[in-house]
């Protein structure tokens, strides 16, 4: 149930994300701020410990990463009984004598041998896991997954390339070598289909690419006035009263849109990211899959 | 389209009713007749359409922010200005301090993104952690309560509420407060929902007679509720779970099972509408949790993204329309429902009308929930293969996270989120800002479990294609007329408007706007940044303010 977490700009939300990013995992607005990761770390001894009793005793019905398990066990990160366990005093019990859900599903056997320090062992495990839950609920970060994001046909890519890019951009030019500067699948479709730079993150753009990339960027504003004069420019901004650019002579420009002197007659945006907005709204998951396959092998 | 057709519920005297107002009327001769001044807020009042005060979350009860004050009207409102400007304080020096943290969580700043309540002259502002009282002649502070919390997660408070002269507001930490709002002096808190569930609470409270509604959130794969507490101690009426708690429970066979359906989701962070004359409590509910990864939760997992009408006496619930079933993608429902009466096929009909974060509108029976309408609202939507048979959007699988990427719109914010809509019962429009925003949406936990919260994706923000203000026909769902703000990045924010056909929101490019109502011509303006919060008005001294909230500065404008 996230929420836009200020009033104002997607963009710059964008940029805080990042910046939560740089800064760290947690935010004093949506953060690790609860009591299962305010808890101080458990005795690495005890962590240990229950670590070695869970593997054996829990961890065919709870899982491996205490998100359940094939044998129906539930995931615990989320129960309400851990949660609000302070030292073992709930979790004990539930160890000791065993469950039946109240949903109904398999009864949990009861663990009657253990002795209440291994009991507590178990509940400090499990809370250190607890204690490293994500953000929004996320679960614990887990190792990282080799995940397949290149699906798309390359063949057919190239096809769609041509027909709906190649008035922009090219692949021997802008695009050269798109694949072997942008590694990463995922952040080479994003950057194709948002239209952002596409040369590496903080690093030198190939010859040719940056500043032709960088032209292509800038949303052009021209203003036509009552007097048959006209002024064009950089677009600062333009909202329905007021339009500002930095103009073709160097100067900054603003204008009341409804003026009587200078009467603004017609206000020309030419944004060259439209062309993507307008794209976003008939690309098929296909298309742009194959499109990546495609840019991914320009190498 | 005739001005007759279109009204304001109709607030017939019900016995309940007669005897609350002379209850209320009893009791400020009583304290007259004692020399102590009437209640600021008495219940009965808040039965009244919005006029001179802002009492309560949306004004009044209707939640169409539609005031009848005059003074501003198309003509004058070229006149507006600034009547003064007040920067809310979050130094916590010298406020009243309650709490039951140790001090040590960081003082958050402030920002008024919430309803501000007027009444008697004063307004009563509200940040998480901080509310404060302020003279509403000159924005002057009058007290500053400040709350030291636990923790959790401080997004928003989106206001308060006044029973008599209490202050009720909810804190990040989960508890009720309830304040003496003349001084500022805590009465007494209690703890509304688990602290260690990582339940965290933004929404305002919402009086109604001698009960007290309280909503709350989780992004933790916790149950959603709706609570009714005694204003007066405290102590909790009801509680009425979203999602099925156990077996037998209404909705569970949308599930594939208890343990599922509890960790469920559905939260209630967003105050409802209320119909004195059916009693009925109308509000949207939250995503279904794991958001992102319903392969856990096949199923229509009710009564998440849903429209629910709960009969404020037993706390049951009445009827149900889900307007976004098995949703993966965080989209709640929870936007403020609004009630109104309009004629449909020559019948007059008591309808609820939302615009649903998914991008839907929809109008329904708000006596028996019957869907009348749906329709699609923003442009750009892309995630279903079309309606089901009762009006519900059927959701396309192939547009939830893929490994390889889905092109989604709208965004995790949805078309719209917090920002409230407003109507016109004049003219039948229902006004909503409309963000058509695009992410790709990359699923990284592939794990047939499921995730956990809000885990288990990647999202890559594009941006917008368009943003706009619309009125939609509420009784067809037809766009009446469309407003584009021209290079906005997003919504401007939430939306007030007058029975003298004007219309106040932001334009999402730091002007505060005032539009005619009837076709979206902008009609006055003022740069004062984007606005967090939705444009109020109220009238003091015989003069009508405008007041209007920008992160920690409230504007007030008036007619000089």
């Amino acid at each position: 149930m996230a929420r836009t977490m200020t009033g104002g700009f997607v963009l710059r939300k964008c940029v805080a994300v990042l910046l939560m990013l740089a800064a760290g995992p947690a935010s004093a607005q949506v953060g690790q701020n609860f009591p299962a990761h305010l808890r101080p770390e458990g005795d690495p001894a005890v962590v240990e410990r229950g670590k070695a009793l869970y593997g054996a005793l829990c961890r065919g019905c709870h899982g491996a990463d205490l998100r359940g398990g094939d044998l129906g066990g539930p995931n615990l990160l989320r129960s309400e009984l851990v949660l609000n366990d302070q030292a073992g005093e709930l979790i004990g019990p539930v160890i000791h004598d065993g469950r039946t859900p109240a949903g109904g599903g398999t009864a949990m056997p009861p663990q009657p041998q253990l002795e209440e320090t291994d009991r507590r062992a178990i509940a400090e495990y499990i809370h250190s896991i607890a204690r490293t839950t994500q953000a929004q609920g996320g679960p614990p970060r887990g190792p990282a997954m080799a995940l397949d994001l290149l699906v798309g046909d390359a063949k057919a890519g190239e096809k769609y390339f041509n027909k709906e890019c190649a008035s922009c951009h090219s692949a021997a030019g802008d695009l050269a070598r798109i694949g072997g500067r942008i590694p990463d699948v995922g952040q080479l479709q994003d950057a194709w289909v948002g239209g952002r730079r596409t040369g590496p993150p903080g690093g030198t753009v190939p010859a040719g690419a940056p500043a032709a990339d960088a032209a292509r960027r800038v949303v052009r504003v021209t203003v036509k006035f009552a007097d048959g004069s006209q002024q064009s420019g950089a677009l600062a901004r333009i909202d329905d009263f007021t339009v500002a650019f930095t103009g073709d002579d160097g100067a900054y420009h603003s204008y009341a849109r409804d003026a009587a002197t200078p009467r603004i007659t017609a206000v020309q945006v030419d944004d060259p990211l439209a062309a993507h907005r307008a794209l976003w709204t008939r690309l098929t998951d296909k298309d742009m899959h194959d499109v990546t396959a495609y840019l991914a092998g320009l190498k | 389209m005739k001005r007759a057709m279109f009204k304001a519920p109709m607030r017939k005297p019900t016995p309940a009713r007669t005897l609350l107002a002379s209850a209320a009327l009893a009791a400020a001769l009583l304290a007259t007749a004692a020399g102590a001044p009437p209640p600021l807020v008495p219940p009965a009042t808040l039965y009244k359409p919005l006029g001179t005060d802002w009492s309560i979350y949306a004004g009044d009860y209707t939640n169409q922010r539609f005031s009848h004050l005059t003074q501003v009207n198309r003509d004058t409102v070229k006149q507006l200005s600034l009547a003064w400007v007040a920067h809310v304080n979050s130094a916590t020096r010298d406020a009243i301090t309650g709490g039951e943290g140790k001090g040590d969580f960081p003082v958050s700043g402030a920002s008024i993104k919430g309803a501000v309540l007027e009444t008697s002259g004063m307004l009563f502002a509200t940040s998480p952690d901080h509310v404060w009282a302020l003279d509403a002649r000159d924005g002057r502070e009058l007290w500053h309560f400040f709350w030291k919390t636990r923790g959790g997660t401080h997004i928003t408070s989106r206001g308060s509420a006044i029973w008599n002269d209490s202050l009720l507001f909810l804190t990040a930490d989960n508890f009720m407060v309830s304040l003496d709002a003349r001084t500022g002096r805590e009465n007494w808190h209690v703890e509304i929902a688990d602290f260690n569930q990582q339940y965290f609470t933004t929404s305002a409270p919402i009086v109604i007679g001698d009960q007290v509604l309280v909503g709350t959130g989780n992004d933790s794969d916790a149950p959603g509720f709706l609570q009714s507490y005694d204003p007066r101690t405290g102590k909790r009426n009801w509680i009425f779970y979203t999602v099925p708690m156990n077996k037998g429970d209404a909705g569970l066979d949308t599930w594939p099972n208890v343990d599922a359906a509890r960790h469920g989701g559905g939260h209630t962070w967003i105050p409802g509408a209320y119909d004195p004359d059916t009693d009925l409590y109308i509000f949207g509910t939250g995503n279904p949790s794991p958001a992102y990864t319903g392969v856990a939760r096949p199923g229509d997992n009710l009564f998440t993204c849903s429209l629910l009408a709960v009969t404020v006496s037993t706390g049951k619930l009445a009827w149900y329309y889900q307007t976004s079933p098995h949703d993966t993608h965080d989209w709640d429902s929870a936007q403020p429902p609004i009630i109104f009466d309009a004629m449909i096929n020559g019948k007059p009909r008591k309808l609820v009308a939302t615009a649903a974060r998914n991008g839907y509108f929809f109008t329904l029976d708000r006596v028996t929930g019957e869907h009348l309408v749906t329709s699609q609202y923003g442009a750009t939507v892309n995630w279903t293969r079309g309606l089901r048979k009762g009006g519900q959007p059927d959701r396309d699988p192939m547009k939830d996270a893929q490994i390889a990427g889905a092109l989604v719109s709208p965004t995790e914010d949805g078309v719209v989120n917090y920002q409230a809509p407003a109507f016109n019962p004049d003219l039948g429009y229902f006004y909503v800002n409309e963000s058509d925003s695009f992410n790709i949406v990359y699923l990284t936990d592939p794990d047939p479990r499921g995730s956990m919260g809000l885990g288990g994706k990647r999202r890559a923000v594009l941006g917008n294609a368009s943003t706009a203000l619309q009125a939609i026909d509420a009784r067809t769902g037809k766009t009446a007329w469309r407003h584009e703000w021209p290079q906005a990045p997003s919504l401007g924010g939430g939306l007030l408007n007058t029975a003298t056909g004007v219309l106040f929101t932001g334009d999402g490019n730091g002007n505060f706007v005032a539009l005619d109502a009837a076709n979206g011509a902008p009609l006055w303006h003022t740069r004062i940044g984007n606005l967090s919060n939705a444009p109020e008005t109220y009238q003091l001294d015989g003069r009508q303010y405008v007041l209007a909230g920008v992160g920690d500065t409230l504007y007030a404008f008036v007619l000089n």
